[in-house]
C-alpha cells in the first residue's frame, strides 16, 4: 500500500465518523478534534475503522501521532511497512 | 384492542409528523417492535410499541403532523391497555443495541429492486432511480433514508434540523430555569486508580473493544443513584417526585455544527462496562445519524454530560424536566495535590450535580456526588 493510499484512507474513514465535514479540505496540520468537531468516541471509532482496514492497532499510548491528517499518515505508513508480509 | 398514539418524546414536545409506518395491517406486533417513524424537533425518531398484538387499522397517513396523544393506530388482540408508554419513566424495556431500522415491508420493484414504498414514494418524488440508490435496510433493501441521502444536500443530515433542535432545547431549558430551583455543587474526584486500570484494561486490547472513561462515570453514577434514589425520576404536578424503578441515565451527545441530544441508556446500574462502550457507541452513532428511538427520549430518569473532551474543567448542567437532576464531568488534568503528606500531581476530575430543590438539598447531594467518587476509586468493581 503507497503513502498515497493510505492518507485516502484517513481522509476516507474520517468522511466517515464525520460525514458533515470534508477532511480533505483541511490544513492536514490541523488538530483533527478541533477541525472536525470529533470527540473521544469518534477518535476511537477512526481508530478502530484503521484497524480494520488497515491491520494496525494503534495502542493509547499513540494516539498523540494520529490527532492530524499528516500525522496520522505518516504514523500509518511507517505501521503498515512493519507488518508481517502475506506470502 | 388498544390505540397507538403519538408519543411524546420529552416536556418540550406537542406534535410529530408520522413519516412511514414500519408495519401493515395485519401483521404481528411484539412489545419493543419498532412500528414507525416519527419526525420531531429532535430529528427522525423510531417508535416501539409495548405490547403484543396484531396491526389493526392505520388511522394517520404518512407525512402527517398529528398532536401528541393522538391515536395513530389500532392494535387489536391487546386485552389491557397498558401503562401509557408515552410518560417518561415508561417501564417498559427497548431491546439491546443496534439492529438497524426494521422494513419488514420492503418489496421488490421492478428489475428486482427491493425497497420500501416510502423509499420508492421518496425516490419518485425527487426523480431518483432506485437502482443508482445503495440500500442499507435488510438484505440491502433500500429505505427512506437511503434515497433521501442521494437527495439532500450534502451538508444535511437525515432526519435532523438543527434549527428545530436549536428551538427545542431553548424551550426545555427555559422551562426549566423558570421552573425548576436548580443548586449546584463540585468535586474533585482522584482518578489515579480509574485512569491506571483503565490504560491496564485497554492495553490488550483492539480499538473496537477500548473502554472510554465515560463508562466508568456513566456506570458510576448508576451505582451511586441506587444508594441515593431521590436523585433518579422525575418531578410532576401535582404529585411532586416520583421515583423511577430503573436507572435510566440521559447521556449528553453533541451534534456536530450545534445541537444536543440526552437520549437513555437503559438500565445501567446493570450493565457490565462493556455493554456500557457498546450502547454508548450505538447510541452516538444513531443520535448523529437521526435514528433514535421514541423511549430513548422518553426514558432518561437523569441526565449526565461529559465536557472533558473539550478541555472544560468542570460543567454546571441545566436540568432537564421533567427530570431533577444533572451530572457533569470535566477533563482529566493534572493537579497538585496532597498525597501521603507530601505535594504530587494527581490525575483530578471535576465531578458537578445540578439538582432540583424542589426534592433534594445539598446535604444529600454532597453524599451523592461522593458515592460517585468512591465508586471511581475501585473501577474493577464496577
Amino acid at each position: 500500500m503507497t503513502d498515497v493510499e493510505i492518507r485516502a484512507a484517513v481522509i476516507e474513514e474520517l468522511g466517515n465518523i464525520a460525514p458533515e465535514t470534508d477532511a480533505a479540505t483541511i490544513d492536514p496540520d490541523d488538530d483533527l478534534r478541533e477541525a472536525l468537531d470529533i470527540d473521544s468516541l469518534d477518535f476511537l471509532n477512526f481508530l478502530a475503522a484503521l484497524h480494520k482496514r488497515l491491520g494496525v492497532n494503534v495502542p493509547e499510548s499513540d494516539y498523540a501521532k494520529l490527532l492530524t491528517v499528516n500525522g496520522a499518515a505518516a504514523y500509518l505508513a511507517k505501521a503498515v511497512a512493519a507488518l508481517p508480509k502475506h506470502t | 384492542m388498544a390505540e397507538f398514539r403519538m408519543p411524546s418524546l420529552g416536556a418540550d414536545m406537542e406534535a410529530g409528523t408520522l413519516v412511514e409506518w414500519l408495519k401493515h395491517p395485519g401483521e404481528k406486533v411484539h412489545r419493543g417492535d419498532i412500528v414507525a417513524v416519527v419526525e420531531t424537533d429532535k430529528g427522525a425518531i423510531e417508535v416501539e410499541i409495548f405490547w403484543d398484538g396484531v396491526m389493526g387499522r392505520q388511522l394517520v397517513t404518512p407525512n402527517t403532523k398529528v398532536p401528541v396523544g393522538t391515536p395513530l393506530a389500532v392494535i387489536e388482540g391487546v386485552a389491557v391497555e397498558p401503562t401509557a408508554p408515552s410518560q417518561p419513566l415508561a417501564a417498559a424495556k427497548p431491546a439491546a443495541p443496534a439492529p438497524a431500522r426494521k422494513e419488514a415491508r420492503a418489496s421488490a420493484a421492478p428489475g428486482g429492486m427491493r425497497a420500501t414504498p416510502a423509499a420508492r414514494q421518496a425516490a419518485a418524488e425527487r426523480g431518483i432511480a432506485l437502482a443508482s440508490v445503495k440500500g442499507t435496510g435488510p438484505g440491502g433493501a433500500i429505505v427512506l433514508a437511503d434515497v433521501e441521502k442521494v437527495g439532500a444536500a450534502p451538508t444535511l443530515r437525515i432526519g435532523l434540523d438543527l434549527d428545530k433542535m436549536r428551538r427545542a432545547i431553548a424551550a426545555a431549558m427555559a422551562k426549566s430555569k423558570r421552573e425548576i430551583p436548580h443548586y449546584y455543587l463540585a468535586t474533585d474526584i482522584d482518578m489515579a486508580r480509574a485512569t491506571a486500570w483503565l490504560a491496564a484494561t485497554n492495553a490488550p486490547r483492539t480499538p473496537a473493544e477500548r473502554l472510554l472513561p465515560a463508562a466508568l462515570t456513566l456506570k458510576a453514577v448508576a451505582l451511586a443513584l441506587r444508594k441515593y434514589p431521590k436523585f433518579n425520576g422525575c418531578y410532576r404536578e401535582p404529585e411532586g417526585f416520583v421515583a423511577s424503578g430503573a436507572i435510566h441515565i440521559g447521556t449528553a451527545i453533541s451534534i456536530r455544527g450545534g445541537g444536543l441530544v440526552s437520549p437513555a441508556i437503559h438500565d445501567c446500574d446493570r450493565l457490565s462496562l462493556d455493554e456500557m462502550m457498546a450502547r454508548l457507541r450505538d447510541l452516538a452513532a444513531r443520535a448523529r445519524d437521526g435514528r433514535l428511538r421514541s423511549s430513548e427520549l422518553a426514558d432518561p430518569t437523569i441526565t449526565v454530560s461529559s465536557l472533558g473532551d473539550r478541555g472544560v474543567d468542570s460543567l454546571y448542567g441545566v436540568i432537564y424536566p421533567p427530570q431533577i437532576a444533572i451530572v457533569g464531568f470535566g477533563r482529566v488534568a493534572a493537579k497538585p495535590a496532597v498525597v501521603d503528606g507530601n505535594v504530587a500531581a494527581r490525575p483530578v476530575m471535576a465531578a458537578t450535580l445540578a439538582a432540583d430543590h424542589r426534592v433534594t438539598d445539598g446535604h444529600i447531594g454532597s453524599l451523592f456526588l461522593n458515592a460517585i467518587a468512591d465508586l471511581l476509586q475501585e473501577p474493577d468493581k464496577l
